[in-house]
């Protein structure tokens, strides 16, 4: 089991993998990527329980992680190549011609990792209540995990979905919101304010925790203390509070960053903050 | 030719309901699910005889769609069940992304198709619905013709791995075929050698009954249900048409987006001659009863025999 600086040196290597992949490409999103880096760290290397390889779509008997903000995946693919789902070499085909690292996650190239597609945001609370009601009909004691943006919120979907949840005791799922407070035309509080996340999941009738997404120690006790509260009722949902662009300075605390790519120099000023720990891909 | 009788009239819906019980029978991986319409869609034995796999999801249908895509993770084969227009205009988007681009072994299961939905009117009638799910790829579409086809049907799509639009209807209709139900085979009803009819859904019994008129006219036509829109039997429909030399389709849909137009495609491509269209020109639908819905919108064997007529001169 890995140490709390050892996860942080995943996460600094995944950081360098999400800004070097999208400079590459010149396309893509990196501030919500870095922002929830630590969060998928943990996830994928200490929390869950899976297999990477053999991959198995069905994922019974596996914990089952859903990105519904699906445009955050430079992230999903730098975990889940260095977690060994696929090999690392290939993050140097993403969103290019013929490849299986499609500009949004999917199914469709036989990616192994991924068990849907998204980008088209508000459905992945959705799929995920739908694979944790399998879950329970197979017997399956297994978790099932989802991530959504905080602008995602806003998509009429995700309430269907937490209605259904609260109201059929879907208490085998942990929903995590990036409370990142931006989206792409600027704050969520400009945009389309959320109020507060955390009355209206509660009135909503979910089991609601809060954590600081950056900082690992934090992650791991508040993921551990949510599966302590699955098998009582209730769904359960973290409000995690990120800094959109977290590690890279200049993309900390902004909208501007969701979904632009750093120029060369911008680039080497990135990876000048960020630790090559695992080898660049 | 044959003699198509009925002794019977039931409702198309009623064949899915009763072929959704059975396969909840024989089949332990099969779910439903349904948005608040579950007598409507006939779904109540299901769910009396299977309380642990049918899922009431209430009036959210995007939800529905999202849940049944992820269901399929772990095995199960999920049928979703509500009114045609609410089974795919109202989310075209979450088929789109989790179950057709996904290809997740998704039914989804519409009924009150078309104008024989009757006095609730145009909201609820939707015509684009074969359109709008023929075009994603990968999507099967049946639209069957009777309790019969409609029951083979819903058994058959168990047992097919992939995405699939079951399209069928409210009222009562007579009840004629006895024909195996194969995905994609269209079954040839009539021989005949001057006009091919092809026809779908609720048209299939009205294609029978222009038939026997058209007889009466010294007109031989050739019957041939095109139960599957995708794939679409290329084969069986050259065939025909290479024989007869002209065609008329006849459906209870939009002409732009149809069966019809998915024949065109077709025709123009490997053998190009007359068609003439039976279907809804560009207009939405009303209140009425279905007859009069149907007739006013030209939807009847009198419509099938003019069109015939017209496209026998243009050869």
């Amino acid at each position: 089991m890995p140490s709390i600086i050892e996860l942080e040196k995943i996460s600094s290597q995944v950081r360098r993998d999400i800004v070097r992949m999208v400079h590459a490409v010149n396309s893509g999103h990196p501030g919500g990527s870095l922002g929830c880096t630590d969060y998928l760290v943990a996830l994928y290397f200490e929390v869950m329980h899976h297999t990477p390889t053999p991959f198995d779509m069905d994922g019974k008997n596996q914990d089952i992680f859903f990105l519904s903000n699906g445009h955050i995946s430079p992230l999903f693919y730098s975990v889940l190549a260095r977690s060994g789902y696929f090999d690392v070499k290939e993050l140097s085909t993403f969103r290019k011609l013929n490849t299986r690292l499609q500009g949004h996650p999917t199914t469709h190239e036989g990616l192994e990792g991924i068990r849907i597609a998204s980008g088209s945001l508000g459905q992945g609370l959705s799929n995920a209540i739908g694979t944790a009601l399998t879950k329970k009909l197979n017997n399956d004691k297994s978790i099932v995990f989802s991530l959504h943006g905080d602008g995602e919120l806003q998509e009429g979907q995700i309430w269907e979905a937490a209605m259904y949840a609260a109201h059929n005791k879907v208490d085998n799922i942990i929903a995590c919101v990036d409370a990142n407070g931006q989206q792409i035309d600027g704050s969520t509080d400009e945009v389309m304010s959320l109020g507060n996340l955390k009355a209206k999941w509660q009135a909503f009738g979910w089991d609601v925790l809060e954590m600081n997404g950056n900082k690992m120690q934090e992650i791991i006790t508040t993921l551990k203390e949510a599966k302590a509260h699955l098998g009582k009722q209730k769904p359960v949902i973290i409000i995690m509070k990120t800094e959109m662009g977290q590690g890279v300075d200049f993309m900390m605390g902004s909208h501007k960053w969701h979904g632009v790519a750093p120029n060369d120099e911008q680039l080497a000023t990135a990876l000048g903050q960020l630790e090559e720990t695992l080898g660049d891909y | 030719m044959k003699k198509y009788t009925y002794t019977e009239k039931k409702d198309t819906r009623s064949g899915f309901g009763d072929g959704l019980t059975e396969l909840g029978r024989e089949n332990p991986n099969v779910v439903a699910l349904c948005a608040d319409l579950t007598g409507s869609l006939k779904m109540n034995q299901f769910e009396k005889e299977n309380p642990e796999r049918f899922f009431q999801v209430g009036i959210a249908e995007a939800n529905m769609i999202g849940i049944a895509a992820g269901m399929t993770i772990g095995g199960k084969i999920p049928f979703t069940g509500t009114f045609a227009n609410f089974s795919t205009g109202r989310v075209y988007d979450q088929i789109r992304q989790a179950v057709a681009y996904s290809g997740k072994n998704v039914k989804i299961c519409a009924s009150h198709a078309g104008l024989t939905l009757g006095e609730d009117g145009a909201t609820h009638q939707i015509l684009e619905d074969i359109g709008l799910m023929k075009m994603l790829p990968g999507m099967t579409v049946i639209n069957p013709c009777d309790y019969n086809q409609t029951k083979q049907a819903t058994k058959a799509i168990a047992n097919h791995v992939g995405p699939v639009y079951l399209r069928f209807g409210r009222p009562a209709v007579p009840v004629f075929m006895n024909e195996e139900f194969v995905i994609g085979k269209a079954i040839v009803l009539n021989e005949g050698t001057d006009v091919s009819i092809f026809a779908t859904g609720h048209l299939v019994w009205e294609a029978i009954q222009a038939c026997e008129i058209l007889e009466q006219k010294g007109i031989s036509a050739e019957i041939i249900n095109i139960h599957t829109i995708k794939p679409l039997d290329d084969e069986a429909i050259l065939k025909s048409a290479n024989k007869t030399k002209c065609i008329v389709t006849a459906e209870e849909h939009m002409i732009n987006g149809g069966l019809g137009d998915s024949i065109a495609q077709l025709i123009s491509r490997n053998s190009p001659m007359p068609i003439e269209y039976v279907g809804v020109d560009d207009t939405f639908g009303e209140s009425g009863t279905p007859a009069q819905l149907m007739e006013k919108y030209n939807l009847n064997a009198e419509a099938i025999v003019a069109a015939v007529e017209k496209v026998i001169k243009r050869k």
